[in-house]
């Protein structure tokens, strides 16, 4: 049974709360075990790294010394941005251990880098599970034409995320889809970034980004667009209305995340994935594929 | 931009683009000028200042305008520059560093919105250890005075169960404060 520890991060429990409900169902049903990081802090996500460096590696150190308590060797964080800050720690902390050491002086429990960071997505993407997905699948997404979107921060830079895909053109994602029976559309923004982090200083730059998006999937003939980080997903799902009264458009785009579609084809109740949670209504999606 | 004398400025700024080399790890001379990081760049149609030329600037130590620049505060991080520098360079991470270095070297004008939510988020990190979405939003408000910033959005959040009336605080607030603490005192601030 693979274990991993799972840093939830602040938004697998508010805004994305659904992408923590159907992750929970989902290993569930796929015999994946995660074991909570205890007392995990806030990564610091952009403002920290915007503001301070030193900061910037020592609030996700604290969280990755954490997971060492547990009997893992692997560690995930479903959330792009904060997956992100913890490759950064690696990153930059095995490559100089004078900062190493600086970090570790500001903390009470060392960082050693004993767990390693997995990305979410190729806990579910690799072959192993991706056949076990496919044997267990029960309702097959037969028809339903998926945008797979990435988002910048799983897979950039490439170096730092230490993710084995392609980073302009990920395929990760599109094949969970396939494995589910769905049809992930070729479609040119998958790792454009959707400009979450300027919704709260910048929106106007931020509509633009959105709206980009939306249209091509739209116009890419996309039934919805799959998410993997809450950010986007929240940023192209909330604002969507105001996107839409912005441009003076339509597009009505469900965007669910690519676990409430697993869970979807593994048979589970819509209800349990969270799809209420979801801002667009995703009724059309869930009668594609007869689960509503 | 006004005029600038370029032997000026270089000697001037030789020891600022120096620690900006050093704190971003990142040897922007290597840049030669092709311009790939701008042409990617998402967030280019909003800057004042083309990441490009921003690297070109403080290669010929431009220090003013590249810290007063609107560019530093719109780049979002997604480092699709890094990701396409053909020369190596971690374009984002530099960008990083010039904000760090524009804030310490009180450049970053007080009432910037960006400014204003990097202090409000940071301060609720610091007293709970974790982000409390709700309060980030209202005392962002408050001090920015947009008091209905996204207040359509409050409603529907809390029905969906996605806003938490209260925050939730880790044991180890005391490390976290540590943390904050300790690197004020390094960093003499």
């Amino acid at each position: 049974m693979p274990k991993y520890a799972l840093y939830p991060g602040c938004s697998l429990e508010t805004g994305g709360i659904e992408y923590g409900m159907s992750s929970h169902a989902v290993a569930h049903a796929l015999g994946i075990e995660f074991l909570e990081v205890p007392d995990w802090n806030c990564c610091g996500a952009s403002s920290a790294h915007m503001t301070d460096h030193l900061l910037s590696l020592a609030l996700p150190a604290r969280v990755l010394a954490l997971a060492e308590t547990l009997p893992v060797t692997e560690m995930v964080a479903p959330c792009a941005a904060c997956h992100q800050r913890f490759a950064a720690v690696e990153y930059e902390l095995s490559r100089d251990e004078d900062l190493k050491r600086k970090v570790n002086s500001l903390l009470e429990r060392p960082y050693t880098g004993k767990v390693k960071l997995r990305s979410y997505l190729d806990i579910f993407a690799n072959p192993e599970t991706l056949e076990e997905i496919r044997k267990k699948v029960k309702r097959s997404l037969k028809g339903l034409k998926v945008a797979c979107y990435y988002g910048c921060l799983f897979v950039k830079p490439p170096k730092v995320v230490n993710f084995v895909d392609d980073p302009e053109n990920p395929q990760a994602m599109d094949n969970i889809m396939r494995a589910l029976g769905a049809e992930p559309l070729p479609w040119p923004y998958k790792t454009e970034c959707c400009g979450a982090s300027l919704g709260m200083t910048k929106e106007e730059a931020c509509t633009k980004l959105c709206n980009d998006i939306l249209k091509v999937a739209k116009d890419s003939g996309a039934d919805c667009i799959v998410a993997a980080c809450p950010l986007c997903q929240q940023n192209l799902d909330m604002r969507q209305i105001s996107v839409e009264k912005k441009y003076g458009t339509q597009y009505r785009m469900p965007i669910p995340f690519f676990t409430q579609l697993i869970g979807l084809a593994l048979g589970l109740d819509p209800k349990t994935l969270g799809f209420k949670k979801l801002f667009v209504d995703p009724a059309g999606v869930l009668r594609k594929v007869g689960a509503a | 931009m006004g005029e600038v004398n370029f032997s000026q400025v270089m000697e001037q700024n030789r020891l600022f683009v120096d620690k900006i080399i050093e704190e971003s790890g990142q040897d922007i001379r290597q840049c030669y000028q092709c311009a790939k990081c701008s042409g990617g760049c998402p967030g280019s149609f909003a800057m004042d200042y083309l990441p490009n030329q921003i690297i070109r600037m403080l290669m010929l130590g431009m220090k003013e305008e590249v810290l007063k620049s609107q560019t530093i505060w719109v780049c979002m991080g997604c480092n699709t520059c890094t990701t396409r520098c053909i020369r190596d360079i971690e374009v984002a991470h530099v960008m990083d560093t010039l904000r760090q270095e524009a804030i310490k070297a009180g450049y970053a004008e007080k009432g910037r919105l960006v400014t204003i939510f990097n202090n409000v988020f940071l301060s609720t990190i610091r007293s709970y250890g974790r982000l409390f979405e709700a309060g980030l939003l209202m005392m962002n408000n408050i001090k920015t005075g947009n008091l209905f910033k996204d207040v359509q959005f409050g409603l529907p959040m809390v029905l969906k169960g996605k806003a938490k009336p209260f925050p939730h605080r880790i044991k180890g607030r005391k490390e976290i404060k540590n943390i904050f603490e300790k690197i004020k005192r390094m960093e003499g601030k």
